[in-house]
């Protein structure tokens, strides 16, 4: 075993490319293990676990590239360097003979008229970097997460003094004028105008809607924080403004997690007085104050969707893909051992993760998770299912220091082995989210995971069921259609929407 | 001009976007023709967060 480091001082890559490029080399024949990082603290820690440390990584600064590998031979290490540098080089060569600012300040300077900043650095730094695009006037799109919410409150204040979209931090996704930024899929232009404090939970949306044949307006994000009571809905009660005013908007649909009372109803008092038709959907939330104020309610994603389309388009004709409730449940059912009773749910996205949580509750009374609805439901470890169990593995204990799991499938792949072990388990329930942002191919990497888990549980003479919600739209960049094939040739069931999945899985296993 | 409009102004604009973090987000609006400039970030105070969170005090 050899083992090498370099460093390559003021190289500064983004956490994705570097987390793209570790992957491939980690897949070289004679490799044991690779991790090309920024030297922050946080990476120093992951280094030292792997014992790829000395004194010259502990003195490197966030701004220098650590090249650790280690491998069987000489040769392999050679090959491995050859191939991040070959990597790295490609990646410059790509931004061809452009010439990247260093600054906000220095990008306004060649294009003063810029109006949208979309901001993904690390956590530490973003709120500086959104505060200097406020303050030149720009509209802030803030992907970057680990922002304090005091931070948060700040940067939103000055946009609502200034009236500039302040969508974020950890917002991963917005569609503007038809343009998607950071994690969106491609969905046409409509009449639906949505504000959604949940992001997976509005890419489910928007997507129904253009697989139905409609179309959005406007897609605000808002951020996941914004109606908590500390925040106070500033960016929701901006959006919904701005859409009351849209001409283009017929129709406005609310999409969030249960906000905070107060809050709440702060956003539906806006709202209430619109000529527009209005459709809120707040997961798991008790309904029936938007009831009162005569305001149109739906209790899951698809619904939401499904009555946002008949308000603008009139009656659905036919729902996609109908054949899936064709599945022969009973026959399923037959295929499984006695053992077999558990649904265990890997979720890339939060909002999923919890509709599927508040579908399941409804069937069953314990249903464990890393974000529980209930201090008894909590998982003691997020590695250790318990029972039914729906994980969110884009939840930031996940992530921290790895990319997200709608980039990259290592993390689910190792879990979907993981629980395929369990003799317990009947169905496997994923989300796969397609569009911009999100992994190119999911079932290259899925398919493998799928075969081998089914070979796991038949040793043990059981059969595993794949339960997998499909989230997109047929123009998205990584072919839908062709997802869909590939995962149902692997022998998994792939729905058009989270709710079908859920409740197909929650069939399969009966009470 | 009521303070507002400036988000219904940009539902009228061409938008220009100005990328900073993850070149894959500029990579994906350049496909799409989007008009987008790309900031080369490098964390400030050669990422000292020490001396980062002294400057912030300063400002």
């Amino acid at each position: 075993m050899v083992k090498e480091i370099v460093i390559k001082k003021n190289s500064f890559f983004d956490s994705v490319m570097l987390m793209t490029i570790s992957r491939e080399v980690k897949n070289i024949e004679g490799i044991k293990e690779a991790v090309v990082v920024m030297a922050t603290d946080f990476n120093k820690e992951t280094l030292k676990n792997v014992d790829m440390i000395n004194d010259e990584v502990l003195e490197a600064t966030p701004n220098d590239l650590v090249i650790a590998i280690k491998a069987e031979n000489e040769q392999s290490i050679e090959v491995a360097k050859n191939k991040v540098e070959e990597m790295l080089t490609k990646r410059t060569q790509a931004q061809g003979s452009e010439y990247n600012p260093r600054s906000l300040e220095m990008a306004l300077q060649m294009i003063p008229d810029l109006n949208v900043a979309l901001i993904s650095v690390p956590g530490i730094y973003a709120a500086e970097e959104a505060k200097k695009a406020l303050e030149a006037g720009l509209h802030v799109m803030l992907f970057s997460d680990n922002v304090s919410l005091e931070d948060e409150i700040k940067l939103k204040n000055i946009a609502r003094e200034k009236g500039l979209l302040m969508m974020g931090p950890d917002c991963g996704t917005a569609i503007i004028n038809g343009v998607p930024l950071a994690f969106a899929n491609k969905v046409k232009r409509g009449k639906i105008g949505i504000v959604g404090a949940s992001g997976t939970g509005t890419q489910e949306v928007s997507s129904i809607i253009t697989r139905l044949g409609g179309g959005v307006s406007q897609v605000i994000g808002t951020g996941g924080r914004d109606l908590k009571a500390e925040v106070g809905g500033i960016m929701m009660t901006m959006g919904i403004e701005a859409l009351i005013e849209d001409d283009e908007t017929d129709c406005i649909v609310l999409i969030s997690k249960p906000p905070a009372k107060e809050v709440m109803e702060r956003v539906l008092e806006k709202i209430k007085n619109t000529d527009k038709k209005v459709i809120v959907h707040f997961i798991g939330a008790d309904l029936s104050f938007a009831e009162k104020y005569g305001l149109e309610t739906a209790s899951t994603l698809e619904e939401t969707a499904f009555k946002a389309y008949e308000a603008c388009y009139g009656k659905i004709a036919k729902l996609p893909d109908e054949e899936e409730v064709r599945i022969d449940i009973e026959k399923i059912k037959k295929s499984l051992s006695a053992n077999q009773k558990y649904i265990r749910g890997l979720y890339s996205g939060g909002s999923l993760c919890d509709e599927a949580m508040v579908l399941m509750k409804k069937r069953f009374p314990r249903v464990y998770s890393n974000i529980a609805l209930t201090e008894e439901e909590k998982l003691p470890s997020k590695d250790q299912s318990i029972q039914h169990t729906v994980i969110d593995m884009g939840d930031d204990e996940f992530t921290r220091g790895k990319p997200h799991p709608m980039i990259d499938y290592t993390q689910r792949v190792e879990r979907i082995l993981k629980e395929a072990e369990s003799e317990e388990v009947a169905v496997i329930l994923l989300d796969v989210v397609l569009g911009y942002g999100a992994h190119k191919d999911p079932s290259s990497e899925l398919v493998p995971a799928i075969q081998k888990a089914r070979e796991i549980a038949l040793k043990k003479g059981n059969n595993i069921i794949f339960v997998i919600s499909l989230c997109g739209t047929y123009e998205d960049p990584q072919d839908y259609r062709k997802q869909k094939e590939e995962l149902e040739r692997a022998g998994a069931i792939v729905t058009t929407t989270n709710k079908r999945a859920v409740e197909i899985a929650m069939a399969i296993v009966g009470d | 001009m009521t303070l507002l409009s400036r988000i219904n102004e940009l539902f009228k604009k061409e938008l220009k976007v100005v990328n900073i973090g993850i070149t894959g987000f500029r990579d994906d609006l350049k496909s799409l023709k989007v008009p987008v400039i790309h900031v080369e970030f490098r964390p400030p105070a050669g990422g000292n967060t020490k001396l980062l969170s002294i400057l912030k005090k300063l400002k």
